[in-house]
């Protein structure tokens, strides 16, 4: 048996991100109904069209029900409790970074993503979201010069309305399920990219995501289009404070690929967790989902879910155009007792069509990780082949994993392939470590960076330093 | 041993050394002392306490020390991590090197002797100045630069492994070391090696203690002292040709010594 105290000091997590913001805030009356929804949409001036399109997610929102499938246990969440709408107070209308609220800056700052000319990080171009609102995107003009659009989406309602009405909801319809429709009625900010024919993007584009007030949800979107030929790679981050009660956050994201176009979606979700008794944290009921609409698309997932009382979301590809190909790389650790249910759904369409999915999962303390996925072989995907391997580590003797592989074929000319292992460290490893002066805690943290690093391979660089950090972080005990 | 006189101080005291592992004794003590310099081998039937003595000097948390002291370089270590203990010097060669999958050789060895030159005061290596010194090391043990990208002992045949152990003995440059079984499922050819590897690392100033069973590992490596451990305890000490007439008669001679204690 290995040390249980000398494990629990190690996964004992200390929360670099969960400090408030004290900024004057512009927020509606907890509760939602249909003028909530007329009211959000008229804050952000928005065209009939899109009130529309929030105004029917809600009545269908209305008449379903939440999902009890994955066997999550939560306090019920009492959707009247919430405020849906909150946006730190700033001027009218920002024409530079110099009019942002410095206090905005220096919270960026702190989470270390520094967002002004002079610190700006230089080889990513961030867009900044601060609880319902985008509050600066860096490196526009660069990007205008490639003819690629990185803005809020709120921005491209205004400026580029034509496709977010060719493109919003036609990969998660609203209907999808019951957070999705959550989502559509009441989605405040997100992200949109546009990368044209052609082009592929000068530079990593990323998101980074911070909820501050404790009583409002966060329900972002996200929507980006690769048009033919082109590629990009793009990062999302997301922190929160520690408060002792839940926030909700359910976001959307919709990816596009056309013809020979790709798209490499990367997220460290690092929400907060809640404390060791399970007291505060976010709920994370995320619908993530591209469409490999073109030939020879590509759409890569890759995530590192850290953070967050409860992860649900299953980042997933619609395999429509010949030979696309759809990859999901995860590596979910949870702790004390946070419960993730994570993993993909592949729907391979199209003929030839071909994915990989790769999942790691960690669990220490009380936690209950669980990889769902689904892999399913349409009528028409003649010589489709997946690939599946989901590996469960397991700390301690309190945790528990579960692997549930769901594989459908109505193709006989495919193929499924699922492999599946658990394993625990075993004192003898780390007693093997440690007998060469390897200390406990960085034993332990380099055989779970160890296991995890056919996914941290699949990583942008930059993100792959910061994921191995912020696994080795929550690794960090007391000592040391 | 005692009527010899030792000119410098010990390295290793084992005294009376008792310890058992879930309320069960394996070690009803042991007292070993080896000064620098000296080689020690200790020989015995299975299970008769050899592996575990060679774990609890390195620190397994799996035993309790129930009565008596281990004493390094003069200080007691009886409550020290098992990092600590290798930091300062002690160096285990298991008899069944630990695979651990995704964690690189190369790695593990580096972080492993920065720990030891830390300790030491030595300015820790970066992966350019550690390449350097590693391939110097590899020569010891005749291993090819591959190893080092593989995870640690993952899918080595058994003399890889062994091999794997004297190499990161090299590196880490121990003041003793104790080698449980190295020369276990070693053919010939990788026995020599091992063993010349261990002869160039080990000095005048360092100590070495060799578990085994047969006789072949002490032909390449004459031992000063042989111990012979039956049932928790040291039975008989002597010099070299003991473990020869332990090899012609067997084991089963010295069950007369523990009749006539």
């Amino acid at each position: 048996m290995v040390n249980e105290n000398l494990v629990k000091d190690v996964v004992k997590e200390p929360y670099k991100y969960g400090f408030v913001t004290d900024i004057e805030t512009e927020k509606i009356a907890k509760g939602l109904n249909e003028n909530v929804i007329r009211l959000i949409s008229q804050k952000k001036e928005e065209p009939e069209y899109l009130l529309d399109f929030r105004l029917k997610a809600f009545k269908k929102w209305q008449k379903m029900k939440e999902p009890d499938w994955a066997g999550l246990g939560y306090k019920q969440i009492d959707y009247q409790d919430i405020i849906y709408y909150s946006a730190p107070k700033q001027k009218e209308k920002i024409s530079s970074l110099d009019e942002v609220d410095p206090k905005l800056l220096e919270t960026f700052d702190k989470l270390g993503i520094p967002l002004t000319e002079q610190k700006k990080l230089t080889n990513v171009a961030v867009d900044a979201v601060f609880d319902s609102v985008s509050i600066a995107t860096t490196f526009r003009e660069e990007l205008a010069e490639h003819g690629v659009i990185f803005c809020s989406i709120s921005e491209a309602v205004k400026n580029h309305s034509d496709l977010i009405e060719k493109y919003l909801g036609t990969v998660v319809p609203a209907s999808d399920n019951y957070f999705a429709a959550l989502n559509s009625a009441v989605f405040s900010d997100g992200s949109f990219v546009y990368i044209p024919k052609g082009v592929t993007c000068p530079m990593d584009l990323s998101s980074y995501f911070r909820i501050n007030s404790g009583d409002s949800g966060q329900f972002e979107r996200t929507l980006i289009i690769a048009e033919e030929s082109s590629s990009v790679s793009y990062l999302e981050g997301c922190t929160a404070p520690m408060f002792d009660t839940n926030t909700l956050h359910a976001a959307v994201v919709e990816l596009i690929a056309l013809d020979d176009a790709s798209i490499k979606y990367s997220t460290v979700q690092n929400w907060y967790a809640g404390d060791e008794e399970g007291i505060g944290g976010i709920f994370n009921f995320v619908t993530k989902r591209g469409k490999c609409l073109g030939k020879r698309s590509k759409i890569s997932w890759s995530q590192v879910e850290t953070g967050s009382a409860i992860t649900w979301k299953y980042p997933s590809c619609l395999l429509l155009g010949e030979e696309s190909v759809g990859e999901f790389y995860s590596v979910a650790l949870t702790n004390n007792l946070q419960q993730a249910d994570t993993g993909t759904k592949m729907i391979h369409i199209g003929p030839k069509t071909k994915s990989t999915i790769v999942s790691k999962g960690i669990s220490a303390g009380n936690s209950i990780n669980s990889y769902r996925g689904l892999v399913k072989m349409g009528t028409k995907a003649k010589g489709s082949r997946n690939y599946s391997q989901c590996d469960s580590m397991l700390i301690g003797d309190q945790a528990s994993a579960n692997t549930f592989p769901y594989i459908k074929s109505q193709q006989p000319n495919s193929e499924i392939e699922h492999e599946a292992s658990t394993c625990r460290i075993s004192e003898d490893q780390l007693f093997y470590l440690q007998s060469r002066g390897i200390q406990f805690e960085e034993a332990v943290s380099m055989m779970v960076s160890g296991f995890c690093r056919d996914v941290f391979n699949q990583l942008p660089m930059e993100f792959a330093a910061e994921a191995d950090k912020l696994l080795a972080l929550k690794l960090e005990g007391s000592v040391g | 041993m005692q009527s010899k006189m030792k000119e410098s101080d010990p390295i290793l005291e084992v005294e009376n050394l008792s310890a058992s592992t879930d309320n069960l004794p394996i070690l009803k003590g042991v007292s070993l002392t080896v000064y620098p310099g000296e080689i020690h081998a200790i020989m015995g039937r299975n299970g008769c306490g050899k592996s575990t003595l060679s774990k609890i000097i390195a620190g397994h948390p799996s035993y309790n020390i129930t009565n008596g002291d281990i004493k390094f370089l003069g200080e007691n270590i009886n409550s020290l991590e098992p990092e600590e203990r290798a930091q300062s010097g002690i160096f285990l060669g298991f008899q069944y090197p630990i695979e651990i999958p995704g964690v690189s050789n190369l790695e593990f060895l580096r972080v492993s002797t920065n720990a030891r030159r830390k300790f030491l005061n030595k300015e820790e290596l970066d992966t350019f100045d550690f390449e350097e010194l590693v391939k110097e090391k590899l020569e010891i043990v005749k291993m090819d630069h591959a190893f080092l990208s593989r995870s640690v002992n993952q899918g080595f045949s058994g003399g890889e492994k062994k091999r794997n152990e004297i190499l990161q003995m090299a590196l880490l440059e121990p003041k003793i070391a104790i080698l449980d079984e190295t020369d276990s499922g070693l053919d010939i050819d990788a026995l020599r090696i091992v063993a010349s590897g261990i002869k160039k690392i080990s000095n005048e100033q360092t100590g070495i203690i060799l578990i085994t069973h047969y006789q072949r590992l002490l032909d390449e490596i004459e031992p000063n002292y042989v111990h012979v451990m039956s049932d928790g305890q040291i039975i008989k000490t002597g010099e070299s040709d003991l473990a020869l007439e332990l090899e012609k008669k067997g084991y089963e001679w010295t069950d007369n010594f523990i009749k006539e204690t």
